[in-house]
């Protein structure tokens, strides 16, 4: 059967931009090595072949030019997907992003439309160290006016980017390097799911409960998804039953899947592979507090980067990203 | 120059409908913030720049556009809005923060957005080039004969975003236009303290596109220059960069002390006023007389004084809509 047929997040991802591209004229592609290499990590592999360089742009290393000049064509009614290779790279062209990208629409009024597609890579994990290894999300979920979203399965890859490509606001679209399925690069196998031939949407704000449970709530997204799953797999064997939600989406945030799960299993874990402070799991605990708080069992708990660049040395990097190992641990601490 | 006497007439009235604009505002911003200057204060709060004396560029550029070709502004952007043909109630209105402004009061005086006229412009310096690339981008991409324009300040030709645009912009052969208002002045750093060459057009030969200077601030020069490279652009052939020698008749914001600034300056620049220029011009070539030229100068007066009383009638929005329009 064609559901059974099982991708790799990155073909997951080419097949979504392919079926839009087909279906819309208006979508065309561009970035840093898009084109024939078929993007470094792989999410338009393919694309160029089948539709030139004309809808699959190779652009110079000029990020500040090509982010801003998708903001200008999707003004003209376009609907650019622009690839910017690793987040840690964002530095360079902020301005065009935060400032403009997404902010235009609001100071129009409502008037001007922005259906950009930002794509970028996310995630540590392979010794690449402070510079390739962030994931930096929630700095764009800090900022109104983008859509931010996170994927950690190919199904729900597809998903997720056929719905960014028909938005007509700025989604940033983040994909974890060590999820991609890649030839040369280590990845999680329960990423590789059977993924439909047909164009499908996910809504965005609609958490996954990727794995249901009483005992305790995990909340988390894109790597450390699997890594709650393969905790909770651990914590089954000794009677905890772990409830593990893919946030999916930043913005909107499904608040509502969160809450009504701490109020089922009355305890919350956060992990997350971007920094502790200020960040995603902040946002969660706080969230928790204000609509749950009564109904916890056990103060919330939070497991994420200690707030150290990312660093280089295999052990150390092992150390500051959060474990299955280490989130099993901190569940059954909460347990007692 | 095939200019008919109509067309002149027209780009006289544009000219002091933009300077009775900036004449307005420059009073209206004042209000409430004197005797002690609070900027939060007034009928007309945050920051304001404008643009008196830099009217010909604006002008001379816009009279070859039409209404799909596609203007991007500055901070400094009144001028290019009005030239570009925005509604100018909508346009007051927006920078009295007011419900029936382009962007319902949310963007205010830098941040003008009209889809309709396809303007656009932005607070950030040097901002305005990689959306225009955009634009001109959409325009090949669906087959149109459309341009952009990106306007900036001779300070925002340092900037990256600059560089890499007119890259771009070159390589893919866009049909954009980069027009550099040089007033000599990026807030009070003076252009040789900043820039290592006298001319920013000279810089279009690092990208391989034409480079024009205009060393006047004359409507009908920037005309002539900008003519070419519309046309240019219309072809197919890609980019060019215009830098327009232009003068600041105010502060960088109103309520500059301009310390900066050598103190017969001013004096000079109004006594070379390119509105006034143009008028005796005008009149020296037979194209207008006294009559229609006063004409043109009290419609334009006309149509300023309407739309203030149109912003400051019109009602401020409902606290509470400022949580709406972040999404479409």
């Amino acid at each position: 059967m064609a559901t059974e047929r099982e991708l790799t997040m990155a073909k997951a991802i080419a097949e979504a931009i392919d079926q839009e591209m087909e279906r819309d004229e208006r979508v065309f592609v561009m970035g840093e090595d898009v084109g024939i290499y078929g993007g470094i990590f792989g999410a338009t592999q393919g694309l160029y072949e089948k539709y030139g360089g004309e809808r699959v742009m190779d652009t110079p290393i000029s990020e500040t030019a090509f982010i801003g000049a998708a903001t200008g064509a999707a003004a003209e009614g376009m609907r650019p997907i622009v690839e910017l290779m690793f987040v840690d790279f964002f530095g360079v062209c902020m301005d065009q992003i935060y400032n403009h990208l997404a902010k235009n629409t609001y100071m129009s009024g409502g008037h001007a439309h922005y259906p950009v597609v930002l794509t970028t890579a996310i995630g540590g994990g392979y010794n690449d160290a402070a510079q390739h290894s962030q994931c930096l999300y929630s700095i764009f979920a800090h900022v109104p006016g983008l859509k931010v979203v996170v994927p950690s399965t190919a199904y729900d890859a597809k998903g997720l980017m056929i719905s960014a490509i028909r938005d007509d606001n700025p989604v940033m679209y983040f994909f974890h390097k060590g999820l991609m399925g890649l030839g040369w690069m280590k990845y999680h196998p329960r990423s590789v799911t059977p993924v439909p031939e047909e164009p499908y949407t996910i809504p965005f704000g609609q958490a996954d409960i990727k794995r249901p449970g009483n005992d305790v709530t995990i909340v988390s997204l894109a790597m450390m998804v699997h890594r709650a799953l393969d905790a909770a797999d651990e914590l089954a064997k000794e009677g905890i039953e772990a409830e593990v939600i893919d946030l999916r989406t930043l913005v909107p945030l499904d608040k509502e899947t969160v809450v009504n799960s701490v109020k089922k299993t009355h305890r919350l874990l956060v992990v997350d592979e971007d920094y502790h402070s200020f960040g995603m799991t902040g946002e969660i605990a706080a969230i928790v507090a204000e609509e749950a708080l009564d109904y916890l069992d056990a103060p919330i708990r939070r497991l994420a980067v200690p707030d150290v660049p990312i660093p280089y040395s295999r052990p150390l990097e092992q150390f500051v990203l959060p474990s299955a190992e280490r989130i099993a641990a901190t569940v059954r601490s909460m347990m007692e | 120059m095939n200019l008919s006497k109509d067309q002149l007439l027209a780009m006289y009235r544009q000219m002091w409908t933009i300077r009775h604009f900036e004449d307005e505002m420059a009073a209206a911003y004042m209000e409430g913030k004197t005797p002690a200057f609070d900027i939060g204060s007034g009928p007309v709060p945050g920051e304001m720049h404008l643009a008196a004396g830099q009217e010909p560029v604006a002008v001379g550029t816009c009279m070859h556009l039409r209404k799909e070709d596609t203007v991007v502004g500055t901070h400094r952007p009144h001028h290019f809005a009005i030239a570009k043909g925005i509604e100018l109630n909508k346009l007051a209105a927006e920078i009295f923060g007011k419900v029936t402004g382009l962007g319902k009061g949310k963007g205010g005086h830098m941040h003008l957005f009209d889809v309709e006229h396809k303007f656009s412009c932005s607070g950030i310096v040097g901002a305005s080039f990689p959306p225009a690339c955009g634009a001109a981008l959409a325009a090949k991409k669906m087959g149109k004969d459309w341009v952009a324009v990106a306007f900036a300040g001779e300070g925002a030709a340092n900037q990256g975003a600059f560089h890499e645009a007119l890259n771009l912009a070159a390589l893919w052969k866009l049909p954009v236009l980069f027009i550099i208002e040089d007033n000599s002045w990026a807030i009070s750093v003076a252009k040789h303290q900043s820039t290592a060459i006298p001319d920013n057009s000279q810089r279009a030969a690092g990208y391989g596109i034409p480079g024009v200077r205009v060393d006047e601030n004359d409507v009908l020069a920037v005309y002539e220059v900008v003519g070419e490279a519309v046309q240019r652009a219309r072809r197919g052939e890609g980019p060019s960069l215009i830098e327009v020698k232009t003068d600041r008749l105010y502060g960088h914001f109103q309520g500059d002390p301009e310390v900066y600034r050598p103190k017969d300056e001013v004096a000079k620049l109004k006594a070379n006023d390119p509105i006034l220029r143009f008028g005796n011009q005008l009149l020296e070539q037979g194209m207008a007389t006294q009559q229609e030229l006063d004409a043109a100068r009290d419609a334009a007066k006309a149509d300023v004084d309407a739309a203030f009383a149109y912003a400051r009638q019109s009602p401020y929005p409902a606290p509470e809509s400022a949580l709406e329009d972040v999404f479409v």
